[in-house]
């Protein structure tokens, strides 16, 4: 299968008046078809800003990237926008819903900019919320719903317009550890279904869920290691 | 993004917080329905003066005498007796832009019926008068040509008068003295309210020309008329039969360019083109004056607006990140503010237009609300929400999706 992401060399310099920081100093990881990734790394590591590339809200100073075999440093923000609604499903740490606001719209919401018709966006809101387990749950607003729940939304969101890709930012890190496990096996079982999963965590038991694990340090991946966990992710990467 | 779906998203915004929406709303409302109001008065006027003008007939001149030199005394305009029937006749022939020509005379005289007398304006006027003033009989008939070259003593008598004259009885073929006088009424004229000079139209009596020359009048020379009313075939030759009938009269009277003349003619409609011109400049005066405060309620939108997008900054960035693209965010905050102003604006027309109607009830002042009035108040209020709504929208439609994620 071929990669969905191919980072050849990516650099990322902020300015800051007449200060240069180099958040990432070349950075090359390809990640293939219906692997499951932990990026892991301390804070200020260059992680975030990875994430913020991979995610397409960032773009790199220097370096290719290309993502599902379209080369996304040259894409105007209007195309970024449209990659991201297209090819990529977000899965944050505050869960980032609409407030007062039922599930199923927060759900429905990547279809809306695709410009899918209502009937056909609900249809297919209701089978995403079912997927994470949260059936009956569409009209409850944000507010009546708990963690776990509402990061089971976020990722019903991400999942519906079947991306080629999903990017999770510290998914379990406003969760205790039971949810944190529930919606760790939740992301497991989507990969097992052949879903590309990136995640961003600190945590090493979180981390120990993906099939492979790449550590940032100062700007330069420092490990790329299979660990082997999961099945699927061993026959195809 | 379909727009039904940005209208469902702007709609909920607002329902969010409905006593900010409201408040917010509460500067276009107020200047929407004083736009409204200031419009339906000043309209209300301007169409009593139209009403006016078309009461005096149109496209009229008039010709009076000009003043005397006596003994040093200078009479003042309308002094001198230098018109005549002839002058008056000579209009209608030999000037081709004049439709009519009608000679008056006026004087002021008590009319006495039974144990009834009643003070009025007694005019003296050719049957062209009534044509030229499109005004028409109510009961009975007009003066004829007849009544005119035979110096009948025959008269018409305005509404006014003859309710005082005559309360609930019928006048027609009664008996009246003016000057001691008999003449027998012939007919009620119709009712024309006030002039454009506030004066009651319909108190006065109506009597053949000739007749007011011959018997009421004692001057010296019968033939003289007060004043000519001149109407011109259409308003475009209005200037060219005032030309006209400079020159005619010029030769007529024989006065050259030393001598200055002894009549001097009006055009009235210009008279009250101005008084209407005068009406209309008053009420874009207000309208000004209330688009100001829709000016102050627009800024008071951008206001909130603008707490608006920094409130909603992680939505803002939520929605980029799923793919809102910028011209989305842009269109969603225009819509809202546009939503608010529109709503606005609705409230406000009905708020004016309702204002309208009592004051009209209340002070008896017309008033008249036009439908451009109110698609002009309508597109004005969703002007001001795309105005003022833009610049916020915009900054909304800026934002670094990355630093609207990590909003707090």
């Amino acid at each position: 299968m071929g990669n969905v992401i191919a980072l050849n060399d990516i650099r990322r310099v902020f300015t800051m008046g007449d200060q240069q920081f180099e958040a990432l100093k070349g950075v090359s990881f390809c990640v293939g078809q219906g692997e499951f990734v932990a990026i892991m790394g301390a804070s200020g590591s260059g992680k975030s800003t990875c994430m913020n590339i991979l995610g397409c809200l960032d773009r790199p100073t220097s370096g290719e990237y290309q993502l599902d075999g379209v080369d996304v440093g040259g894409l105007d923000p209007n195309q970024l926008a449209a990659i991201r609604n297209r090819k990529l499903g977000f899965v944050f740490q505050g869960f980032n819903l609409l407030a007062r606001t039922p599930a199923v719209e927060n759900v429905e919401l990547p279809l809306v900019y695709s410009g899918i018709h209502a009937k056909e966006r609900r249809k297919r809101a209701l089978a995403a919320l079912e997927q994470v387990g949260l059936a009956g749950k569409e009209g409850n607003h944000t507010s009546q719903l708990s963690g776990g729940q509402q990061q089971r939304v976020a990722i019903a969101r991400a999942l519906l317009n079947n991306p080629a890709l999903i990017l999770a930012d510290e998914p379990t890190g406003n969760l205790d550890s039971t949810t944190s496990e529930e919606i760790m096996n939740l992301f497991t079982s989507l990969n097992q279904q052949g879903i590309t999963i990136i995640m961003v965590t600190h945590e090493t038991d979180v981390a120990a869920f993906a099939g492979r694990r790449i550590t940032f340090k100062d700007g330069r991946i420092i490990s790329d290691s299979q660990t082997g966990q999961t099945g699927l992710t061993r026959q195809t990467a | 993004m379909d727009l039904l779906q940005t209208l469902k998203i702007a709609l909920r915004a607002l329902r969010t917080n409905k006593m900010r929406s409201f408040l917010t709303m509460l500067g276009i409302i107020i200047g929407i329905a004083a736009v409204i109001a200031m419009m339906a008065v000043g309209a209300g006027a301007s169409h009593v003066i139209a009403q006016q003008i078309a009461s005096i007939g149109s496209n009229i001149i008039l010709v009076v005498p000009g003043s005397t030199t006596s003994g040093g005394l200078r009479m003042g305009s309308g002094g001198a007796q230098t018109l005549t029937s002839d002058d008056v006749r000579a209009i209608m022939n030999e000037c081709p832009s004049v439709a009519l020509a009608s000679g008056t005379t006026r004087t002021t005289s008590q009319v006495v019926y039974g144990n009834m007398n009643w003070s009025t304006l007694i005019v003296g006027a050719t049957p062209e008068l009534f044509g030229i003033r499109e005004w028409q009989v109510a009961t009975g008939r007009s003066i004829s040509q007849q009544d005119q070259d035979g110096a009948a003593k025959v008269c018409l008598l305005g509404q006014t008068v003859a309710d005082n004259l005559f309360g609930a009885d019928d006048p027609i073929g009664k008996m009246v003295r003016i000057k001691k006088v008999p003449f027998t009424v012939i007919g009620i004229l119709e009712s024309k309210g006030q002039s454009p000079q506030g004066t009651d139209q319909d108190d006065a009596v109506f009597v053949p020309l000739r007749t007011a020359q011959i018997k009421l009048s004692r001057s010296s020379f019968p033939n003289t008329v007060g004043a000519v009313i001149v109407q011109a075939k259409s308003e475009g030759l209005l200037d060219k039969a005032e030309e006209e009938i400079n020159s005619l009269l010029n030769q007529r009277h024989r006065i050259t360019n030393s001598k200055e003349p002894d009549f001097s003619t009006r055009n009235l409609s210009e008279i009250l083109a101005v008084a209407e011109q005068s009406s209309k400049a008053m009420s874009l005066l207000l309208g000004a004056v209330a688009s100001i405060s829709l000016i102050v309620g627009g800024i008071g939108i951008m206001n909130i607006m603008l707490v608006s997008v920094t409130e909603r900054t992680r939505e803002i960035g939520i929605r980029m990140a799923i793919g809102a693209r910028k011209n989305d965010i842009l269109l969603q905050f225009m819509t809202e503010a546009v939503l608010l102003t529109m709503i606005g604006g609705v409230i406000g027309i009905l708020l004016g237009a309702g204002g309208a109607v009592i004051v009209s009830r209340i002070l008896d002042w017309p008033t008249l609300i036009s439908v451009q009035s109110v698609t002009v108040a309508f597109f004005f209020s969703a002007a001001v929400g795309i105005f003022f709504g833009f610049y916020p929208a915009r900054k909304a439609a800026g934002l670094n999706p990355i630093d609207a994620l990590r909003y707090e």
